[in-house]
């Protein structure tokens, strides 16, 4: 079965429902939040339809402006398709966490929809002009929702830093883009900003080694790469719980798929110079955000360096080039998307009724938030890459990769990649496992048991929201067949323009 | 003169049709008494809208050419502009009628139509006295309108410095509008592109003269320390008017006189003068940005980035130095002229409105805009984000064209040095953006009230921005004839 156009009624499902909901009366909170909520479901039933359906669907093309060969071009592929379901899921799951939300819950939903329709955007645009659109679409709402809505002592400067840094990886990438649709120009005789025209052209060698990086590196900062990766610890700290598993869960997957599907697979030359200079970058990311993350006491750090940590993997995964380090990224993407919002999910719970975010303030929680409790363990299993959890799934390929690069490619220094960033694994346990003995076990403190800071069960609403994440996961780790071939289907296309390295 | 034809009649109708809607406003002026005079405005935007109308279906240029002796040119450019003008008076009407002292007086609104007069003329003009009547007209309307409420005290100033700016900087002007004529022996731009020798020294010279006198209308650097003051001190509509229309008319001139007369399309000639405007361009741009940062007063605010904005579109201007790119920057510069009026007209529509209710014009009047107007809130978010440049809104396909120019004319120093300006005016958009969400509503403050005029001039400027901004080819397809069509 197919539905016409369907991947167009995915991506504006959120926008229309964001500018219906400002059309709301500001008093009406419940009505908001259900309505919020239905819009929510059924573009989430329609992504798991779309992924499900055997029948890949349609391209969904016009032309918008021919004058300068720019179209509206919706596809999907293996490697987006996964993308796609997780912002359905984080979506959901964020309307969920965000229940509770008492000041001004009309914009902050609208905001966090219109946010989602640039995120849907950019995973299935196939042309540039229409990738950048909804990309920027997708950064400023980051900015009102964090400075508004955030955590009172960070959120204006973090809202600032993580919009600058993102605007300005886009204009350089903007810039960058151009540059290939003049080259693109001199190549073919024909003005297209059509990636699917773009990819396989063979763009002059001295071209790409510009242009790449600048793409590449562009689209990264959104991806957390170090070293601009600090406005993401900052962004995620300040960020209201929604908000954080939208950044961590699908923002940092759009700096790393866009780089990968404009840098890697319309560069190909470029990136096989680059990658061996920017495979170190993400090892320090791997490394250093794992180092770091033990250091902090503040678990939204903590979390945030942790996924600095993971993101540096997925760039990893794609700078081996290698089919296993490819579909490893994939899955990486996915996995770490679905982990990290159950995490900000569960640190969201604690804090609100907690008040506090500081490792060594809290214990016992296991007694209070079971629930919570459960899920924490359970998406730090996912972190450590635990066998059998979807960690383990995603991680695993990303090392064979690298090791394989090393033979591939003879080069030496991607055997030594391997083994370090394998060993990055033993920090991530060290970290997860005093979190989890720290905020979990011991004894509660004594201001919890009574008083403002009692601790309150959580609400069905927010159970719910975390059943779906951990099930999820669940699912990819037990069997991972639901996902990892279709990932390979793309990583297919991504290899056969680099050539079959 | 040849037998008048219909042709003459069309190249005209819109002046025409401004003349007689100014002699009715006067008219209503003198008969009107009492409450109605409220609809003063709504009378004038209603006719300009009307003009506009009747601009667009019946005068649209089938081929370029001079009339009325060469004094006039009928093409695609004097179409565009006119249309932008007039619908730019027309929200200023609209967005004027509650102001106090101002609103309902019907001399303002007759003003202000001689003003698009000039403008239209402006425009249209392809001979050096017609265009140096034109912009006289068009100043000397606008001195007025800075100075309407003579009896504040910033006001009857903005009006003074305005004049007194204007009238040096015009008249050095036409001293270089003299020299050219010495030069050339003719006043009719066209000839003169075609008789004046290629790169002469005298002709970098009288380029430097002449843009002192377009320099001004454009408030760019090192002609621009008028505007701040200037906006600040005006009326709000007329500060709206200013920054939009007037300016959007600077750039009409600069585009005809700079590409026919002084031979733009030749890259010969154009070297002349281009790395002047170049550098013009880039310093004006950041410092209108960079002053922008520190200011608290929302028109003194935007004042700079309108400034900003202006290097901007000259930036796209300079792009014509690569031949196959011309008639890109060319339309890069119309484009963005479209989506910049339509975006400040917007803004100071919210700005009239708080300013109004609050009584100041600091941006620490905005606080809690979001909880005391949901609408206003929303008109200042889709207006500050699009003057960033943020999609789906007008002013982000603005700056794409921009960029698109300048990396085909492979000037990609100047994309980097737009890609960074973008980013420190998007800091001080935001800057903007989150007072009106975040910070707490003073005390006392009531919901602000939005009247009928107001609600159509900016739920249909909202419109605008985005229809700008989604639906592009209809509109950038015809302006990309414009530079074909102008020569």
């Amino acid at each position: 079965m197919q539905i016409p156009y369907v991947l167009s009624i995915i991506t504006f499902i959120p926008m229309v429902a964001g500018l219906a909901l400002l059309a709301f009366p500001a008093e009406k909170k419940e009505a908001i939040r259900w309505t919020a909520l239905t819009a929510g479901i059924i573009d989430l039933a329609l992504c798991i339809f779309v992924y499900f359906n055997p029948v890949r669907p349609a391209v969904e093309r016009f032309d918008w402006i021919p004058s300068i060969g720019v179209s509206y071009i919706m596809a999907v592929d293996g490697l987006s398709l996964p993308l796609v379901l997780l912002t359905g899921i984080v979506m959901v799951t964020g309307v969920m966490i965000s229940w509770g939300i008492e000041d001004r819950p009309r914009e902050f939903f609208a905001f966090i929809y219109i946010l989602a329709c640039g995120v849907f955007g950019v995973f299935m645009a196939q042309d540039l002009f229409l990738l950048f659109f909804f990309y920027e679409i997708a950064v400023f709402p980051m900015y009102l929702l964090i400075a508004i809505w955030g955590w009172k002592q960070r959120r204006e400067y973090a809202a600032m830093k993580l919009t600058l840094f993102l605007v300005i990886g886009s204009l350089f990438a903007l810039v960058a883009a151009l540059a290939m649709y003049f080259q693109a120009h001199t190549l073919t005789g024909v003005y297209t900003f059509d990636m699917l025209k773009m990819e396989g052209l063979a763009f002059p060698p001295e071209f790409q080694r510009w242009a790449f990086p600048v793409v590449f590196i562009g689209f990264a900062i959104l991806a957390g790469m170090f070293p601009f990766h600090n406005w993401s610890p900052d962004g995620h700290v300040a960020a209201p719980t929604a908000v954080s598993m939208f950044h961590a869960g699908v923002l940092m997957k759009l700096g790393a798929y866009a780089a990968l599907r404009v840098g890697v697979m319309l560069l190909p030359e470029g990136a096989k110079e680059w990658m061996p200079i920017l495979v170190f970058f993400s090892l320090v990311n791997v490394v250093y955000g794992a180092f770091v993350a033990m250091t902090r006491d503040d678990l939204k750090y903590m979390i945030g360096y942790s996924s600095v940590s993971h993101m540096g993997l997925v760039v990893l995964g794609i700078a081996t080039l290698t089919p296993q380090g490819l579909t490893g990224a994939g899955l990486q993407m996915f996995s770490h998307g679905a982990m990290t919002a159950l995490f900000f999910s569960c640190v969201g719970m604690i804090y609100d009724r907690a008040h506090t975010r500081q490792i060594p303030e809290l214990g016992g929680m296991i007694k209070k938030l079971p629930f919570v409790g459960i899920a924490f363990i359970f998406g730090g299993l996912v972190s450590m890459g635990m066998p059998g959890f979807s960690g383990f799934v995603a991680e695993f390929p990303i090392f064979m990769g690298a090791w394989q690069a090393s033979v591939t490619q003879q080069n030496p220094a991607y055997f030594w990649i391997a083994i370090i960033s394998a060993l990055a694994i033993v920090i991530t346990a060290a970290y997860i496992l005093r979190a989890v003995r720290r905020v979990f076990f011991g004894a509660v403190p004594e201001h919890f048991e009574h008083g403002d800071h009692v601790i309150t069960p959580i609400r069905t609403m927010d159970k719910v929201a975390i059943v779906i994440l951990a099930f999820t996961l669940f699912m990819l780790g037990v069997y991972p067949n639901w996902m990892a071939p279709l990932i390979q289907t793309g990583v297919d296309n991504v290899l056969r323009l680099l050539g079959g390295a | 003169m040849t037998d008048f034809q219909t042709i003459d009649l069309l190249a005209i109708l819109p002046e025409i049709a401004l003349t007689a809607l100014g002699v009715l406003v006067l008219v209503l002026d003198v008969t009107w008494r009492g409450k109605i005079r409220q609809q003063l405005g709504v009378v004038t935007a209603v006719g300009l809208f009307a003009i506009a109308a009747l601009t667009a279906v019946f005068t649209y240029p089938a081929e370029s050419q001079l009339l009325y002796g060469g004094m006039m040119r009928h093409d695609l450019l004097a179409f565009v502009m006119r249309l932008i003008f007039l619908v730019a008076a027309g929200f200023t009407a609209l967005l004027s009628v509650d102001v106090d002292n101002l609103g309902r007086r019907g001399e303002y609104y007759a003003v202000l139509i001689a003003a698009v007069i000039g403008m239209n003329l402006m425009a249209a003009s392809a001979d050096l006295i017609m265009l140096y009547l034109a912009l006289e007209t068009t100043s000397i309307s606008a001195y007025i309108l800075a100075g309407f409420l003579f009896n504040e005290e910033r006001s009857a100033e903005a009006g003074m410095k305005y004049f007194l700016f204007g009238a040096v900087t015009s008249t050095v002007m036409l001293f270089g509008f003299s020299l050219l004529f010495g030069f050339a022996g003719t006043t009719n731009l066209y000839q003169i592109g075609t008789t004046i020798q290629a790169n002469s020294l005298a002709i970098t010279v009288i380029a430097v003269l002449v843009l002192v006198g377009v320099g001004f209308k454009l408030a760019v650097f090192p002609f621009h320390f008028w505007s701040p003051d200037v906006y600040e001190g005006a009326p709000t509509p007329v500060t709206a008017f200013i920054s939009t229309a007037s300016k959007a008319a600077g750039f009409a001139v600069l585009l005809r006189v700079f590409l026919i007369a002084f031979d733009g399309t030749n890259l010969q000639s154009a070297s002349n003068w281009l790395p002047l405007l170049t550098s013009i361009a880039v310093v004006t741009t950041s410092l209108g940005n960079l002053v922008a940062l520190t200011q608290k007063n929302i028109k003194r605010l935007l004042a700079y980035s309108s400034i900003a904005h202006a290097g901007y579109a000259l930036m796209a201007f300079t792009a014509i130095q690569s031949a196959p790119v011309q008639a890109e920057a060319v339309a890069a510069v119309v484009y963005y002229l479209v989506t910049y009026v339509l975006t400040n007209l917007t803004a100071f529509g919210v700005i009239i409105l708080v300013a109004k209710n609050v009584g100041s014009d600091d941006v620490a009047a905005f606080a809690g805009l979001n909880k005391r107007s949901a609408g206003l809130s929303l008109a200042m978010l889709v207006a500050f984000l699009s003057l960033g440049g943020i999609p789906p809104l007008a002013g982000f396909v603005g700056k794409f064209f921009i960029f698109m120019a300048l990396v085909k004319a492979n000037l990609l120093w100047l994309a980097i040095v737009l890609a960074v300006n973008s980013l420190i005016a998007l800091y001080y958009y935001l800057l903007v953006l989150n007072v009106v969400y975040n910070r707490p509503v003073a005390e006392g403050a009531t919901e602000i009230q939005v009247s009928a005029p107001y609600r159509v001039a900016l739920t249909a400027l909202c419109v605008g921005v985005v229809v700008f901004g989604v639906i592009i080819a209809p509109f950038y397809d015809p302006i990309t004839r414009i530079f074909d069509l102008v020569k």
